[in-house]
């Protein structure tokens, strides 16, 4: 628990640059035990813009972009981006499970960065391209080499955390296309899974890289 | 006696024992699998619940009247009504279906409740404050004890103990009911498909709400599950509440716990403290064992870790104390009381190694022979030490190098039982040559499915895209609930027996038209061929064109007499960790861990390694970051959430060395893995870093601040 968390974990956040809780948290070595209460100011989430329009509480129009499809909805600006997929649109693969952009489970892809679901407002993810699982689509008749390159190192295990973590490897493997095994540790270290399946995961992001690749070492 | 059920022999096997992908395992990661969780049942409403805050309380008011007349809201349930004791914080006081998360949450807020707040105990690793709170659990006496102490050349006494942690399931608790008349359908995230339905029912029955509805009323229906872990066994408060709900409203509902609420109240490993004292002979022979030990599971207290753990030193004596705390019930986490007892026994005996000037390799190989797997220990411990290089990482306990950074290594041995537990599977043999293999089991994550279809296939001589296997859904023949490693011994038993059956059945239909007799056909790659003949053969598919238009319809069970014995019980398995110490920060990072493990034949050698990687992982988390932390001001839990009840990431783990044993064990038949190999880590990290630092940290998880407090104590700081 002592790394400090790379650059591609840190905009994980959406809004900030450089730092998630848990990144933030790693970064200064806090264990369970040590800490009862937190600095307010460094865990707020980012305040509106000054000026910004007031919506709500009762449901307001928003128009989502998801994997390159407009859908319409009618929801309380309250709703999470997370909560909007999952509960609006039945797209259920991101998977809900700290609701505090902590685990990484419900991790998408918002304008080329892998973002927590749970930590963006739907209404702040408007008007920009939002890519899920249910988008990461198949080519020529083959799976997406990150699902597929998990399925051979049996990087699942009750799959809960799979697809945010595919998604999280998806958006490091965009950035680093030819990772080593040390930014491989250090770059998906916004994802946790209860079960164990790290060192699948490690092998899965190194092969589907060298697939992604075409194969060959860069 | 040898029986046509019994497992192929190893030079005929095409499957087993090969690393095989998982069946489920593209629908998992693309996440088209479908959890309890993701079952959105249409017009259905969300469901949220109402906890105590306190520790220990009595409910003196409720008013649910201002949630009522919520827009949104379609029912509410009163689940403590007034006069109702509450013994935990997130205990259930109430829970409200709405149309909309949003609006359930509101309504919950809106539920006014009262409380007389009475007096709590949450902590108990100071036994001396529990007061009353503490009852004898637990005693026993074998040889005797003074005499073995008085014999004893070296005897070392020592505090250990390892605190109460949480299962932490990524898919928290929780189910869908929908009502149609008086049957109920529950999407559950359970371990316990066959028995949670028929318990649900049994409840409902004697509500007057639903007296109509018998146990066979509610199917239950799990394709995929978020972990259990041992947590998930028992249709819960907050599933009989969900049905009544739904019920109530005439509307699917669908209730999960939130996390704050998985974390307090579904599920927490008791915890276990002890006083150990512990003598050997000068050559490391281990002669007395005293502990008194005390544990606690919440308000029932809990039972006695099994210790000292698998070497039966001949002369012992053990008391335990049950403390009761004002805590989220225990329930079973995998191994329940092994890991425990793992902690209580490897870590005095290797201190006592220390005080031996004693390699603690050579006191564990010198004393292996008290168990009853001594050879099996013996060679998995020569194994385990050559794939840590353990002679040249292993020192003198203190001397991990002059720097700040320290290095040490350290081992643990385990044991499990896994038999198969009871199961039934239907395999059916269609003419159209489809085959499924139907079992009311689930998969949480360990392989099941993957395990059926290589069993069925593999005994019809199909590849293994030939075989559907279903399961997660009571409807299907009962198999017992995943808990306990008993899974993979029980469906693979009767997959194998369903499957022969069957197959028997089609040799019998195709013989006569083959010209030959059902005795003297095998079916081998695809095909139905005459023994040593291939040219006399038909593909499957052809001869299952020969059943007309009359399937086969095959059942297997296990346990089974006379149908081969194809599965055993009781596993070894050792274990060795290398860690780096920061001594200025307390910091703990794993280098390394070798776990090496027997458990019979193996069906699926990929998922039986990462079951190892998986335990291995889960083992480090409650050696190094987890605890339920509790705050005895307040009675509440401090990290009730997942930045501080900590799980390791990927880059906490280090490297993982597994190496599963096989040849020669396979004829033992299948036994259970899930559990073993989860029990050493905790004991072997705890011993690594006693080695690094010659200090010992009394109890895991071994954090910062623990290291830090004790490298003060011994002066090092
Ligand atoms: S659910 Fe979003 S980070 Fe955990
Ligand atoms: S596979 Fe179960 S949580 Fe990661």
């Amino acid at each position: 628990m002592s790394k400090i968390d790379s650059e591609d974990h840190g905009k994980k956040h959406p809004g900030k640059k450089g730092f998630s809780r848990r990144s933030f948290l790693q970064g200064i070595g806090i264990s369970g035990g040590a800490v009862a209460s937190l600095p307010k100011g460094l865990l707020a989430e980012p305040q509106a813009e000054s000026g910004a329009r007031v919506m709500g509480p009762g449901p307001v129009p928003v128009s989502l972009r998801i994997n390159g499809k407009v859908h319409n909805l009618n929801i309380e600006p309250r709703v999470t981006l997370l909560d909007a997929l999952r509960n609006h649109l039945d797209l259920t693969g991101a998977k809900k499970v700290c609701d505090r952009s902590v685990c990484g489970t419900c991790t998408v892809i918002v304008a080329g960065h892998p973002v927590y679901a749970c930590g963006l407002l739907a209404i702040e993810a408007q008007g920009k391209d939002i890519q899920t699982i249910e988008g990461l689509l198949s080519t020529h008749g083959k799976a997406h080499p990150v699902p597929t390159a998990f399925v051979e190192n049996d990087a699942q295990q009750c799959g809960f955390c799979t697809p945010g973590f595919v998604m999280a490897v998806k958006a490091f493997l965009d950035k680093h296309p030819n990772p080593t095994m040390e930014q491989v540790k250090q770059g998906l270290g916004g994802n946790l899974c209860r079960c164990g399946t790290y060192i699948g995961v490690r092998q899965a992001a190194l092969d589907a890289a060298r697939e992604m690749r075409g194969g060959k070492r860069a | 006696m040898p029986s046509k059920y019994d497992w192929p022999a190893a030079e005929k096997r095409s499957l087993i024992g090969k690393r095989i992908n998982r069946l489920d395992g593209l629908a998992k990661s693309t996440g088209r699998a479908k959890y309890s969780y993701d079952t959105n049942r249409p017009g259905g409403l969300t469901a949220k619940l109402l906890t105590s805050p306190y520790a220990h309380a009595r409910v003196t008011k409720i008013d649910t009247g201002e949630a009522e007349r919520l827009a949104g809201v379609r029912a509410i349930r009163v689940m403590s009504p007034v006069g109702t004791e509450v013994q935990w914080q997130g205990y259930e006081i109430a829970a409200v279906a709405a149309d909309t998360e949003e609006i359930a949450r509101d309504a919950v807020r809106k539920i006014q409740v009262e409380y007389e707040v009475l007096p709590h105990l949450v902590k108990e690793e100071d036994l001396s404050k529990a007061g009353n709170r503490t009852k004898p659990s637990g005693e026993n006496t074998q040889g005797n004890p003074d005499q073995g102490f008085s014999q004893a050349d070296v005897i070392h006494e020592g505090f250990y103990g390892a605190n109460v942690i949480t299962h932490c399931c990524l898919e928290p608790h929780g189910q869908v009911a929908e009502w149609d008349g008086d049957n109920c359908t529950v999407y559950a995230s359970t371990q316990a498909v066959g028995s949670i339905g028929r318990e649900l029912g049994k409840v409902l029955a004697a509500d007057p709400a639903t007296a109509n509805v018998k146990p066979s009323n509610v199917r239950v229906i799990t394709q995929y599950m978020g972990g259990g872990f041992g947590s998930k066994f028992s249709p819960d408060r907050w599933g009989i509440v969900c049905a009544q709900l739904a019920r109530q409203a005439g509307k699917p509902v669908k209730l999960m716990l939130d996390r704050d609420q998985e974390l307090l109240m579904a599920g927490a490993r008791p915890s276990h403290f002890a006083k150990v004292k512990v003598g050997a002979k000068k050559d490391g022979t281990l002669v007395a064992w005293e502990s008194e030990s005390w544990t606690t599971g919440g308000m029932s207290g809990a039972g006695a870790a099994p210790i000292p753990y698998v070497i039966e030193i001949p002369n012992r004596k053990t008391r335990n104390i049950a403390v009761s705390t004002n805590t989220g019930p225990a329930r079973a986490w995998r191994a329940p009381n092994h890991p425990q007892a793992a902690v209580l026994t490897m870590c005095p005996l290797t201190d006592l190694a220390a005080k031996l000037n004693m390699d603690p390799l050579e006191l564990f190989l010198k004393n292996v022979s008290l168990s009853p797997r001594g050879d099996v220990y013996r060679a998995e411990l020569l194994k385990a030490a050559e794939l840590m290089d353990w002679k040249a990482k292993y020192h003198a306990p203190g001397k991990g190098g002059n720097g700040y950074l320290k290095r040490g290594v350290g081992l643990s041995i385990h044991t499990w039982g896994g038999r198969g537990h009871d199961s039934e599977c239907r395999l059916i043999i269609n003419p159209d040559g489809s085959v499924q293999a139907q079992l009311g089991s689930q998969d949480l994550g360990t392989g099941t499915r993957t395990v059926i279809g290589i069993v069925a296939a593999e005994t019809l001589g199909l590849p293994l895209s030939g075989v559907q296997v279903q399961i997660g859904d009571s409807n299907y023949p009962p198999s017992g609930g995943s808990g306990g490693s008993t899974t993979v011994g029980g469906v693979s038993a009767s997959t194998r027996r369903a499957s022969v059956k069957a197959l028997d059945k089609l040799l019998e239909a195709v013989a006569p038209g083959m010209g030959t007799t059902a005795d003297k056909l095998v079916a081998v790659d695809g095909r139905i061929q005459v023994q040593g003949d291939p040219s006399k053969s038909l593909t499957w598919k052809a001869a299952c064109a020969k059943l007309g238009t009359k399937a086969i319809s095959e059942t297997g069970r296990q346990p089974a007499r006379d149908e081969g014995n194809l599965g055993d019980s009781g596993v070894g398995g050792a274990q060795m960790a290398e860690v780096e110490v920061d001594t200025e920060t307390g910091i703990v990072t794993m280098r390394k861990m070798v776990a090496v493990q027997d458990c019979g034949l193996i069906i699926d050698l990929k998922t039986a390694e990462s079951q190892c990687y998986g335990a291995c992982i889960m083992g480090i988390g409650s050696a190094l970051y987890e605890e339920k932390i509790y705050d005895q001001q307040t009675g509440r839990m401090l990290n009730a959430d997942m930045e501080f009840y900590k799980l390791g990431g990927i880059g906490d783990v280090g490297e993982i060395v597994v190496h599963m044993m096989t040849r020669d064990y396979d004829q033992r038949g299948v036994i259970g893995l899930g559990e073993p190999p989860v029990i050493s880590p905790p004991a072997a990290i705890s011993n690594a870093v006693f080695n690094a630092l010659g200090v010992r940290i009394p109890t895991i998880p071994i954090t910062p601040d623990k290291v830090l407090a004790a490298l003060e104590k011994g002066g090092m700081a």
